[in-house]
């Protein structure tokens, strides 16, 4: 190996002797791919009400619709073709997850910091009440806020990070509570640097291994919930089903044996999940010194 | 230690009266229960006479006030639908929940921890392995999918087992049960299974990782020296070493175990808590959503409460991190 200098080229070749776990990553990004060029591998927009029949509803897979092309997966009750209404499902399932992961991130990471490098009462009072947070089940926060604010993107993706933000928090409070007390930081404090500085350039960067491990896992904890939600009726309007609304949108159908209207979108909501899941253990075990060679 | 006591108690009842304005205050910011409970062919008095009735002309404060006393006299209201008293209401769907909640965590613990013992006994065994990835599924997998496919296999293609409701039920003093009956129970399998899984999957890794570690301990040791079997090893003395965190976590469990239930009994229509909840919310039943929320936030106050409790009997320095 000639230029293994970088740290990324360190991770990626430790990466790499994992196989299954390059497999899991190749299949996110095929998924994000797919959900990011969704309008062009799609034979149908679903959520253009001219392109439905509904003389194409709830046929099973195979069948070939009045659009003269084969639903592979069969259509749902509105004559949407599955196969297409998964690829914009998983684009919004990503999407909310991401921005729901992103923004939990900023916020749990800002209060878990700040805890640990202010210490005192207001170390106190944050970590008291993400302990309290973290004491409810995060289904159930998330099913009060969106039963509060009512149904939206906004409003779902509020809900998902009220549930998680204190994950990040509790994560970036132990990493920076252990760096803080550390002399590099010390010596930092005592030179005339701003607070502001001394946080960004040399605690932040320090916490970060660990964050980004409960980043991936909670990526998949948001996307989980927010199908959850959804087939519970709380989540994204019909108009645009997330993969957890296509679920179910086919779950009376279910009784009646139709069963691919539901079980290709779980399907698919599951290899996502799971895939992002063996992704995070890997880095997780990475990032593990204790489990170093 | 009494001064430690006291604290908590304070704090736990500072948290419950956060929560109580939060929950009022958010609940009844949203929708408008007059127009769900009155029918739009009623006329104008009568609309003035049941939102008097109901106390909703009054403004938020006042009615936040009357529900706090009211709380405070085990009052929390009548239901806008049902028209019977919030606590009647839920106390009737709660032996369902309950039943549902144990059978589920027990289950999951007497199964889990077995499999969690073996494949902490035998780690490098296929078997051992299967049990692993089988409880990473476990961990991953949404449970409404897993209550989905449960309902498709068993009651959809198999027919073995009904897709939902409570089936036949004995009163026993006065509340009704289904799991003494042939009927109720096979209607409880299904749902209990979903509820199990996530649950059956921890406990396999919390028993599995106490068994690996004390396989490796000086007792085991000596043990095998006196003579003693295998399996008298096993059940005489390294289940009472690994029970302790797992009777622990099982306590917390069933705390998180009822709120999951919302999932569960919403698939398979179990007529608990959950159900009753989902229901309120799509409606607008405030004063259900209000007493659900209100019991639930008690409920976890009080387990965090004794669980902090615990821990300073056991642990001096919980104390001591107190008072300073």
């Amino acid at each position: 190996m000639k230029r293994q200098s970088t740290p990324f080229t360190r991770f990626w070749n430790e990466f790499r002797e994992n196989r299954i776990a390059v497999l899991a990553l190749s299949i996110v990004v095929l998924m994000a791919l797919l959900a990011l060029f969704a309008s062009f591998v799609s034979p149908q927009n679903p959520y253009d009400l001219a392109n439905l029949s509904l003389m194409d509803s709830r046929r099973p897979p195979g069948f070939v619709g009045t659009g003269g092309y084969t639903h592979w997966l069969g259509t749902d009750p509105q004559g949407r073709d599955l196969l297409s209404a998964i690829f914009y499902g998983l684009r919004i399932s990503i999407q909310i997850g991401l921005a729901a992961g992103f923004v939990s991130l900023s916020i749990g990471a800002a209060l878990g910091i700040l805890a640990a490098y202010i210490g005192g009462r207001v170390e106190n009072l944050i970590m008291r009440l993400v302990d309290l947070q973290l004491s409810f089940p995060a289904i159930l926060l998330a099913l009060v806020i969106v039963a509060l604010l009512g149904q939206g993107k906004v409003q779902l993706i509020s809900a998902l990070v009220a549930a998680q933000y204190a994950y990040f928090a509790r994560t970036a409070y132990g990493a920076a509570k252990a760096e803080r007390g550390k002399d590099y930081i010390e010596a930092a404090v005592a030179t005339p640097l701003g607070s502001r500085l001394v946080i960004l350039k040399h605690l932040l960067p320090n916490c970060t291994p660990p964050l980004i491990v409960v980043a991936t896992v909670q990526i998949a904890n948001s996307i989980s919930l927010e199908a959850t939600l959804s087939f519970l009726g709380l989540g994204l309007p019909v108009t645009e089903p997330s993969l957890g609304m296509l679920i179910s949108n086919g779950f009376p159908y279910m009784m009646s044996g139709r069963y691919w209207i539901s079980v290709y979108p779980g399907v698919a909501l599951i290899i996502l999940i799971v895939a992002i899941n063996i992704v995070g253990d890997q880095v997780r075990d990475q990032f593990n010194p204790r489990l170093r060679r | 230690m009494l001064g430690f006591i006291i604290q908590r108690f304070l704090q736990a009842i500072g948290v419950m009266a956060v929560m109580s304005l939060i929950v009022f205050s958010g609940v009844y910011a949203i929708g408008n229960p007059i127009d769900i409970v009155i029918p739009p062919e009623a006329t104008q008095d009568l609309r003035d006479e049941v939102i008097r009735r109901l106390g909703l002309d009054r403004p938020l404060y006042e009615q936040y006030f009357i529900f706090l006393v009211n709380l405070l006299r085990g009052d929390l209201g009548r239901s806008f639908v049902y028209n019977i008293p919030v606590l009647e209401l839920i106390g009737g769907r709660l032996p369902a929940t309950l039943e549902l909640v144990l059978i589920s965590v027990f289950s999951a613990s007497v199964i889990g921890v077995s499999l969690g013992i073996y494949a902490g006994y035998r780690p490098e065994s296929w078997t051992a392995k299967t049990i692993m990835a089988a409880s990473v599924l476990g961990f991953s997998v949404p449970s409404f999918w897993v209550g989905l496919i449960l309902i498709l296999t068993f009651a959809v293609n198999l027919g073995w087992l009904p897709a939902g409701g409570r089936g036949a039920t004995i009163d026993i003093w006065g509340v009704a049960w289904s799991f003494p009956t042939l009927d109720g129970l096979s209607h409880i399998i299904l749902p209990a299974i979903n509820l199990a899984l996530f649950k059956l999957a921890m406990m396999i890794r919390l028993a599995r990782a106490g068994t690996r570690e004390i396989m490796l301990t000086d007792t085991i040791k000596f043990a095998r020296a006196a003579g003693l079997s295998e399996i008298t090893i096993l059940r005489q003395h390294l289940l009472k070493l690994i029970s302790i965190p797992i009777i622990t976590v099982f306590g917390l469990e069933l705390g998180s175990t009822l709120a999951f239930a919302v999932v569960t009994e919403t698939i398979f229509s179990w007529p608990g808590v959950g159900k009753l909840i989902i229901d309120s919310i799509a409606v607008l039943d405030r004063p259900v959503m209000v007493a659900y929320l209100i019991l639930v936030a008690f409920l976890f106050v009080t387990i965090n409460f004794v669980i902090d409790l615990t821990f300073a009997l056991i642990d001096p320095r919980v104390r001591r991190g107190a008072a300073s």
